[in-house]
């Protein structure tokens, strides 16, 4: 076991906004240790972007930390100052975004922009630091690095700036990365290039990441634990394994069998999770997901479920859990059919709402 | 299934084509230095039958939406035929334009984007049966409330805006527009690729069954290759404008012929991590080439693992031609 | 059957409340001090300019009212007189009613700035919706005009032609009308070019709508915000060039109040009697204001970055 390198505990960030406080984090605890990956998953609005800006204190107004602590090698991060916290950012831990073309500054060449990722923290003198940015596009595998480093963002190709991205983000070694979506703006092939760098950069240089996706897929590809976000909570967490291969939360289960998979051939349907996701300004009683579940009970309406242990190293946020639902729900909603009630209040509505169809 | 040799494509009855795309190009002129040009779409023919849900997928640059845009008449043809239903739509203008939109529709990708954000969403499930003249006002009110409830909302919001509902039901009430006129065909352009994980999935299924209810033909245009296997009958593989492989959805998956499809295929993680540990994607060297100088010969040799270039890969282009199953075809000097 | 469909999807009956387009950018404004300042002090304005015109005798409802004195009627006796009950801001040069004066210029001048905008917006939304949407050699031949007009420095064209049709109410009018549409032509044509390429314009077409219901029921209403911003930071302009001219004695012509006359007239005596010119021109600078911070206003609260 390596040693915890990031702890997060009951992490809250709300924002305060014109139409209520919006709940955006809302007791989240999670850790990473030094070396391994995690992978952050959840739908939009789910929490888990500013979960990880809150964790480098990047929260943009009219949102804040309010309460919580974010311990990284035992230094509380939200206690910091602003000395303490821009040395921490960028140095400690660094950070890459999805869209790399807006993360990058257009008007300087890219070799400059690496160049000042070390020298504004001054870990590597001036002379050191030319010298490095060579050897970190190098090391991002791209190719003919030398003449690169005078290129401007906009003569890369999407690939190689979120390449750039990562030489930018690994300057300084960092010990824990955080990748946003890294993936999701590139090409099939060239996020299958990316994904197979971040692999080699793990083993080379053992700094731990935190994955921040939706993409279930890439979950799988990278990562060794795994934690499961809806409305600003962790629903679910454990080993990548163990998870895909029984999850105990009904939205975790939900969302792997949601995704088609390229290499099997068609099932009738896929599942659908129902409804919207949840106001975060006025989140449903009891469960966030209730409303949602195929499987719920009357107690998930009115309180809460703690996060139980499940299973050695697996914990899930459920009072039913997917290995004491019943076999006609399982069935149902493998079939996303509506059950008879739901069914019949529908078509009572459709009768209200107008003319009948035809 | 039968040993890998050239079986002949299954010969198509005509009457079961519903759309014939012969020799296509588009090719858009570059401001500044005159005679270059981003060849867009370079040579594609394609057909789409009765019937079927055809996949198109490819990366940037390889032409899909243009080709989308070609076949819906939003763009005209730089060169070629596209056939509907019998009719040269390349040659139509005007009001006869107009009036074969009435059996092609689309679906676009940005459920932001393709609403008329002060338009409310009756005016807009209206203007497809005002532009036609369809029925008394009256009925086409009903009409309006009939297609919401069809596509799942709530048909009493007919004088809601677009921004006051979520993406998912926004591509819902595209989709709901896209059938007003009741058409035969419907392109839909990443009609799914903006939306989050699980109301993909809603949606999907909706095409699914409306596709069934309706007997609809689906031209479906995707990067995502998990989705296009889901819903798609055939397969089409388009890279640099042009296509590269075709064949039944089983038949791609499982026994892709060209090298660019095999190494798509292999780069898709799978949500299953016992597969992930074990799997090695095939990774091409290098970067897509502008379309505006694709390499010479076969566009696909200066990325291409198994490429005998200087050879025949460099000089000549592969045309499309049966390999591997019956109604596949690749284009590939050494397909298979 | 087809219903069926709809309800054995995961039906989506909840929407959350109902915010109207105009009424959120209302809010939007109600929110800016100074641009709802400005719109009272306009709507003031508004109401003191058409009270000086009705009845139509000299002075109108305020002098009906015993308010203020009559602005045409000269009491030689009594030039530059100080503030009184019967003349609230003092005289002129010639014994006439400040007051007055400049509530029936009020008039002229909010004339002026805002009609005008509907003859811009005539001219410049024609030519540059006509430009942006056919594009090619329309487009070309319509923006080169544009080009040229807008070479000549506006004011000497303003000039030229109210040389031309003589100084007037009128003439200064069509002159402004025919000078300051070419800002709005290349706004419109922009608007224009960057809608084209939306998707909702592209599903309109796949959905059957000719050419000039797409520029209607789609190009225009989606133009109208920047285009209402700009129209509404024209009126100062407009207000503004009318008193220059009429100052310089090529515009409105005395008797008629209008400020700058009224700064012409006393510009003379300026330091015998500051006030003649120091009225006048404050009320141009606050109509001038007003309409500058209802029109900042308007700009934040039409922005299109709206909730998502």
């Amino acid at each position: 076991m390596g040693q915890i390198l990031l702890q997060v505990e009951d992490l809250h960030t709300q924002f305060f906004t014109s139409r209520g406080v919006v709940r955006a984090v809302d007791g989240v605890s999670l850790h990473i240790d030094a070396g391994e990956t995690l992978g952050v998953v959840g739908e939009s609005g789910c929490g888990k972007t500013i979960t990880a800006l809150s964790v480098l204190r990047l929260v943009p107004e009219p949102g804040r930390i309010t309460s919580g602590k974010i311990l990284f090698r035992g230094r509380d991060v939200t206690k910091m100052d602003d000395d303490e916290i821009r040395d921490f950012r960028g140095n400690d831990v660094a950070m890459i975004f999805q869209d790399p073309m807006t993360s990058l500054n257009p008007v300087t060449k890219i070799g400059f922009q690496i160049e000042e990722a070390m020298t504004a923290h001054k870990r590597f003198s001036a002379g050191l630091a030319k010298g490095r940015v060579v050897e970190l596009l190098k090391r991002v595998r791209v190719p003919a690095a030398e003449t690169r480093v005078k290129d401007y963002p906009h003569q890369f190709s999407g690939g190689m700036r979120q390449r750039a991205m990562i030489a930018m983000g690994l300057a300084n070694e960092p010990a824990l990365l955080i990748a946003d979506e890294p993936t999701t703006a590139l090409d099939v092939t060239v996020q299958a290039q990316i994904i197979q760098l971040m692999k080699q950069l793990n083993r080379e240089l053992g700094t731990a990441m935190m994955l921040i996706t939706h993409n279930m897929a890439l979950v799988a590809s990278l990562c060794q634990r795994v934690v499961v976000m809806y409305a600003g909570r962790v629903v679910e967490e454990g080993p990548v394994e163990q998870i895909f291969d029984s999850p105990q939360h009904p939205y975790t289960w939900s969302l792997l069998r949601s995704v088609p998979r390229v290499d099997e051939a068609r099932k009738d349907r896929l599942v659908s999770i129902r409804g919207l996701p949840p106001d975060l300004v006025n989140s449903p009683a009891g469960c966030k997901f209730h409303p949602r579940c195929p499987f719920v009970v009357d107690r998930c309406k009115v309180e809460e479920p703690p996060l139980a242990e499940v299973a050695p190293d697996q914990v899930a946020r459920c009072w039913v859990l997917m290995r004491n639902a019943r076999q006609e729900d399982v069935d149902a909603a493998k079939t996303s059919a509506l059950s008879v009630e739901a069914a019949q209040t529908l078509k009572a509505q459709a009768k209200v709402g107008g003319v009948a169809g035809s | 299934m039968q040993a890998a040799e050239k079986a002949p494509a299954t010969a198509v009855k005509p009457e079961a084509v519903l759309l014939r795309v012969e020799s296509a190009f588009k090719y858009f002129p570059v401001s500044g230095l005159g005679g270059l040009a981003v060849r867009a779409v370079d040579g594609v023919d394609l057909e789409i039958r009765r019937g079927e849900t055809l996949g198109l997928v490819g990366e940037s640059g390889c032409g899909k939406s243009t080709l989308a845009r070609l076949i819906t008449a939003l763009l005209p043809v730089t060169a070629g035929k596209i056939t509907f239903d019998g009719q040269d739509i390349t040659k139509l203008r005007g009001r006869r334009l107009r009036r074969i939109r009435q059996k092609m529709q689309m679906i676009f990708q940005d459920p932001y984007a393709s609403l008329d954000p002060r338009m409310t969403v009756g005016d807009i499930l209206q203007e497809p049966l005002d532009n036609f003249g369809i029925g008394s006002v009256g009925h086409r009110r009903r009409r309006v409330q009939e297609l919401l409830r069809l596509v799942g909302l709530n048909p009493n919001f007919t004088n809601r805006y677009p921004h006051e509902f979520s993406g998912g039901q926004r591509q819902r009430i595209g989709i709901a527009r896209a059938l007003a006129l009741n058409p035969s065909f419907i392109v839909c352009d990443e009609a799914v690729s903006a939306l989050d994980v699980s109301i993909q999935a809603q949606i999907i299924n909706l095409l699914q069954d409306l596709q069934k209810e309706f007997q609809l033909t689906y031209l479906f245009i995707a990067h995502d290759l998990a989705v296009v296997r889901h819903l798609s009958d055939r397969i089409a593989v388009m890279y640099l404008g042009k296509v590269v492989e075709t064949a039944n959805r089983n038949d791609i998956y499982e026994r892709p012929q060209h090298p660019y499809t095999k190494a798509l295929l292999s780069s898709i993680p799978v949500p299953d991590p016992k597969v992930e540990r074990e799997r090695a994607p095939i990774t091409l060297k290098g970067e897509i080439p502008s379309p505006v100088n694709p390499p010479s010969g076969c566009r696909f040799h200066t990325r291409c693992p198994i490429a005998r270039a200087p050879g025949v890969c460099a000089e000549q282009e592969p045309a499309l031609e049966a390999h591997g199953a019956a109604d596949q075809v690749a284009a590939c000097h050494f397909a298979g | 059957m087809a219903t069926a469909i709809g309800i054995v999807q995961q039906v989506d009956w909840d929407v959350p409340e109902q915010t109207g387009l105009w009424s959120d950018a209302w809010v939007r404004f109600r929110r800016n001090p100074l641009a709802v300042a400005g719109l009272a002090v306009i709507v003031v304005m508004i109401v003191l300019a058409i009270g000086a015109r009705l009845p139509t005798n000299p002075g109108g409802l305020w002098h009906v009212l015993h308010l203020t004195g009559d602005p045409v009627q000269q009491e030689v006796t009594n030039t530059y007189a100080l503030p009184s009950l019967q003349h609230p801001l003092g005289t002129d040069v010639l014994g006439r009613d400040q007051l007055s004066r400049i509530l029936y210029g009020a008039s002229i001048s909010l004339t002026i700035g805002i009609v005008v905008q509907f003859l811009i917006l005539i001219i410049g939304g024609v030519i540059g919706m006509v430009a942006g949407y056919f594009g090619g050699w329309i487009d070309n031949l319509l923006m080169r005009f544009t080009d040229i007009m807008y070479a000549f420095p506006d004011l000497l064209l303003v000039l030229v032609f109210v040389a031309a049709f003589g100084p007037s109410f009128w003439s200064i009018f069509i002159a402004l009308g025919l000078v300051y549409w070419v800002g709005l032509a290349r706004l419109v044509r922009g608007q224009v070019l960057s809608i084209k390429e939306k998707e909702y314009v592209e599903a309109a077409i796949m959905t059957g709508t000719s050419p000039f219901k797409l520029i209607v029921k789609h190009l225009v209403p989606n133009s109208l915000g920047p285009v209402i911003v700009t129209l509404t930071f024209g009126i100062p302009a407009a207000i503004f060039t009318e008193a220059a001219l009429s100052f310089l004695g090529i515009g409105i012509r005395p008797p008629e109040p209008s400020w700058g006359v009224m700064i012409e007239d006393g510009y003379a005596g300026i330091f015998a009697d500051p006030r003649q010119v120091i009225f006048p021109g404050i009320a141009v600078a606050l109509t001038m204001l007003s309409f500058t911070f209802v029109g900042d206003g308007l700009r934040d609260a039409l922005d299109p970055r709206m909730r998502r």
